[in-house]
């Protein structure tokens, strides 16, 4: 391997690290302020983890229902992530989601349409009225298209404006960042390589936006493509930034399960959304078993009411498959460990008996496409097998929420997946769309107003230095560790001890292999050359998934109570006292050091937007006694 | 229930490169795309491949599986006979970088020359009132995942390096049928701009790209024949050539 390697030097306003909503949403209002901005994506554009989601993007437009509106969806919200939500976050996103879903249709997005001509709005998990405005069960791909497109169209005004179609927005595809810089205690620009050749990259810029979704490939099973290898949460850490609540990770329950290949696979929350049950190898519909206290007054606990509510919406309660994602996650969990499982280790989930053929394929086309095709599943006539599948987490990076600022990290702004707080303990479905929209806009508007109040920062030649060493150095050693076995191994280590259902003895001896590795990859060795070498990508990554794994399971040891996306076998109850503190996650450069802080406290307006018989299932009694601040 | 499958691999980069022959076990259900993952994490593990989502959403690991341009994602091993070997190589129509990885930024440039969704400059948030039928034919069109292996397949550049330059291929065709079929675009011309810039009338509708497209989008029957009718009827027939002169707007009889 040659020792030169070429580098390109860059100089934008704004950097954004991802692709996907929050990136493109964010790079569209940066530019839209007049600033010059860069998109940098692992992947094609357009190809990322977006285009997965399926069932819609969740907004209050009240198309359907006119009910609905924002107060309810924060309801929804809080509820959904068991009150540990950042307020502010789950008020912004209730307020602003239905604008950002009407600005798509500006920049040509088609969503599916009520009699009336207006969006339609789909039933989900969590959410009180028909909320989901959606593009068949594609709604994802809908959404990056859409935002892609916009992009496209800034770009061809640039040209007629300046001659140069890339003169103010750049994208710059199948780019890794390895680095956040910083002089001076303030973010300076990124550094990086292209995927194709290894050539180095330096951006220099004022501010810098992650949005570079989950981490769901440290887990064996997930529905998350290979770039979620939480590279934003990892290069926060590392550029002092803090993660919150890690330990909250969310398990959908229902991905495919057999064939082996297709483990993991999303099947979407709509196939229940438009009337598909759960059952066991009894033939029961067992989710009645499972509903929460906290849920008794508004899901059904016999099936004539719950049918009945696919007609009568007003007059009954909702179907027990359509609670929050974690209660059927968990029951599907109980299920199968009850030995009442499907032959491959699952649950049956079946839409056929309540929808014509004709209705599935017209709604639900990819998930009948899917089946059919790689698993040799009928859906119109026979049930899915599914089960739990690593989907999202809720933690992430600790933000401002009005503006997306990392806290602790100046310049730095996250959105999306990668940041924390907006969720809580648990996402409803829909809302990572919404939450996508809303904050990636919101963080465009937060970097383009910190550019214009501060100077940038000269990267010195010494960090420049620094950086590139870190990525010559896997080729500079040899006959050490395959980075795709110690990628497996790290997998099994979270499947079976930072998985669905976790105990303290487990976490330990999870923390400890963790670490383990963490030795070990100081030694990955990688063949070949710089060209396109996914060996070599993947021991970038995998430094990153680390370092996630570590803030996950040194998060959920101290949280010793059961809430949301975090289920302790040794703690099985949700403790009110847990409701009030975050856990914080820092990097002190040898190890993730968590520690706790107190959650914001709600103000009383919104404080007073719920019965008291409700946030007593949640508060402690001091907190029902202020009422807010 | 796994068995060993012969598996030929293009290995190469953008000067040099050639088959190159391996042993890889295939367990039950697995597609192609498994057992190339296989090979690269026990036998070549700078053995270049795209992919993303594994779930046939996002169309980024296309390349030709004996011959036919697919997903290696949705090509189920088993489809193939006992014995039968497996040849993966990359997309012929675009550039190799290196194994299966090929460059494929001409679609890119192609995109920036379709102009762009234009509404009414007066249509405001929230107002927009369209019939799902109406919607439905572009939806047809927006199902598009942006595999490529339309482009790939269409032989006006498969072959022909020389017809890049002046034809967009059957993925931007799609693209302006979406436009000018979309309920809420005022632009005008784009059927005739097809022609003019795009190179429509190259094509002479063989339907290969529509046989190729994972998404089952009737490519050369909802979207190319339409667009050709209208231009041929605007161009040949003098009372429409009238009308759409005195009416300044196309596609209305």
């Amino acid at each position: 391997m040659s020792e030169k390697v070429a580098m390109a030097r860059h100089n934008y306003d704004v950097v954004v690290i991802g692709a996907g909503g929050a990136g493109l949403r964010a790079a569209v209002e940066a530019r839209s302020a007049g600033l010059r901005v860069a998109i940098i994506c692992k992947s094609l554009f357009g190809k990322a983890h977006t285009v997965m989601a399926e069932g819609g993007v969740a907004a209050s437009m009240g198309n359907v229902n006119e009910n609905d509106g924002w107060k309810v969806h924060f309801r929804d919200t809080m509820r959904g992530g068991k009150f540990l939500n950042h307020y502010r976050m789950a008020e912004l996103h209730a307020k602003e989601s239905p604008d950002r879903v009407w600005e798509l249709e500006l920049w040509g997005a088609l969503f599916d349409r009520t009699k009336e001509g207006k969006i339609s709005q789909r039933n989900f998990g969590g959410h009180e009225y028909p909320r989901l405005a959606h593009v068949g069960d594609r709604t994802g791909l809908e959404l990056i298209r859409t935002m892609q497109q916009k992009i496209v169209a800034m770009q061809q005004a640039d040209k007629k404006e300046f001659g140069d179609a890339e003169s103010y927005l750049k994208v710059f595809a199948e780019v890794t960042i390895t680095d956040i810089l910083k002089e001076n205690g303030k973010v300076a620009g990124v550094y990086g390589y292209r995927r194709e050749d290894g050539a180095e990259l330096l951006f220099e810029a004022g501010a810098v936006i992650l949005a570079t979704g989950g981490v769901g490939k440290t887990f064996k099973i997930t529905s998350n493509s290979w770039e979620g290898t939480g590279d934003g949460h990892a290069l926060a850490l590392k550029a002092g930034g803090n993660l919150v609540d890690m330990e909250f990770l969310q398990f959908h329950p229902t991905g495919m399960v057999w064939p082996p290949s297709v483990r993991g696979i999303l099947v979407t929350e709509s196939v229940r959304g438009e009337g598909g049950v759960l059952t066991n190898n009894l033939g029961e519909r067992f989710m009645f078993k499972y509903i929460p206290d906290v849920f008794k007054d508004k899901y059904a606990d016999n099936e004539a009411e719950a049918d009945r509510w696919y007609t009568d919406q007003d007059n009954n309660r909702r179907p027990p498959e359509l609670l929050p994602r974690d209660e059927v996650a968990r029951a599907i969990n109980s299920e199968v460990k009850a030995g009442r499982g499907s032959p491959h280790g699952g649950v049956y989930l079946d839409v056929s008996k309540r929808l014509s053929a004709e209705v599935i394929k017209k709604r639900l086309p990819s998930m009948w496409h899917q089946f059919y095709e790689l698993a040799g599943v009928d859906i119109t006539k026979e049930a899915m097998e599914v089960g739990p599948t690593c989907h999202y987490v809720m933690g992430g990076v600790e933000v401002e929420p009005d503006t997306a600022a990392a806290v602790g990290a100046p310049g730095l702004f996250a959105a999306g997946e990668v940041a924390g707080g907006m969720h809580g303990s648990n996402r409803l479905g829909g809302n990572s769309l919404s939450d996508l929209l809303v904050f990636g806009r919101r963080a465009g508007v937060g970097a383009s107003e910190y550019v214009k109040h501060n100077q940038p920062v000269k990267v010195s030649e010494l960090t420049i230095k620094l950086a590139s060493e870190k990525i010559a150095a896997p080729f500079k050693r040899t006959g050490g560790e395959n980075p795709y076995t110690l990628h497996q191994e790290l997998q099994e280590i979270t499947h079976n001890l930072v998985g669905i259902i976790r105990t303290k003895s487990e976490l330990a001896d999870a923390i400890s292999k963790i670490e383990d590795i963490r030795n070990r990859i100081e030694n990955v060795s990688v063949a070949g050359d710089r060209l396109f070498n996914p060996g070599f990508h993947l021991s970038f990554d995998l430094d990153n998934m680390l370092l996630v794994a570590e803030s996950t399971a040194k998060s959920a040891i101290v949280r010793e109570e059961s809430r949301g996306g975090h289920t302790r076998d040794d703690f099985p109850k949700m403790n009110p006292k847990w409701r009030t503190l975050n856990n914080i996650a820092s990097f002190n450069g040898k190890e993730v050091v968590v520690k706790q802080q107190p959650l914001p406290v709600m103000p009383k307006k919104l404080f007073e937007l719920f019965e008291v018989n409700e946030l007593e299932k949640y508060l402690t009694s001091d907190e029902l006694a202020k009422g807010g601040r | 229930m796994s068995k060993k499958l012969t598996l030929k691999i293009w290995r190469g980069n953008a000067s040099q490169g050639g088959l190159k022959e391996v042993e890889v076990e295939a367990n039950e259900g697995e597609v192609v795309l498994d057992v190339i993952h296989r090979v690269q994490a026990t036998q070549m593990g700078d053995l270049a491949v795209r992919w993303n989502c594994k779930a046939g959403k996002c169309g980024s690991c296309s390349m030709e599986i004996n011959g036919k341009p697919r997903l290696a994602c949705m090509t189920q091993v088993a489809s193939f006979a006992d014995g039968e070997a497996i040849t993966v190589t990359p997309l012929r129509a675009f550039p190799v970088i290196k194994d299966l990885a090929t460059d494929v930024s001409f679609n890119y440039k192609k995109a920036m020359e379709v102009e762009s969704f234009t509404p009414p400059a007066d249509l405001k948030p929230g107002e927009a009132r369209m019939a799902q039928v109406d919607v439905e034919r572009s939806q047809e069109f927006r199902k598009c995942i942006e595999c490529f292996l339309c482009q790939d397949t269409c032989h006006v550049i498969r072959d022909h390096e020389e017809n890049k330059k002046s034809f967009a291929g059957p993925r931007f065709f799609i693209r302006i049928a979406e436009l000018d079929m979309h309920p809420l675009d005022i632009l005008k011309n784009r059927k005739k701009k097809a022609q003019a810039e795009h190179g429509l009338g190259m094509c002479n509708i063989t339907k290969c790209c529509t046989e190729v497209c994972p998404e089952h989008i009737r490519i050369t029957d909802n979207a190319i024949i339409p667009l050709k009718e209208r231009v041929v009827d605007e161009k040949y027939d003098p009372i429409r050539w009238l009308g759409s002169k005195i009416q300044k707007r196309e596609g209305i009889i």
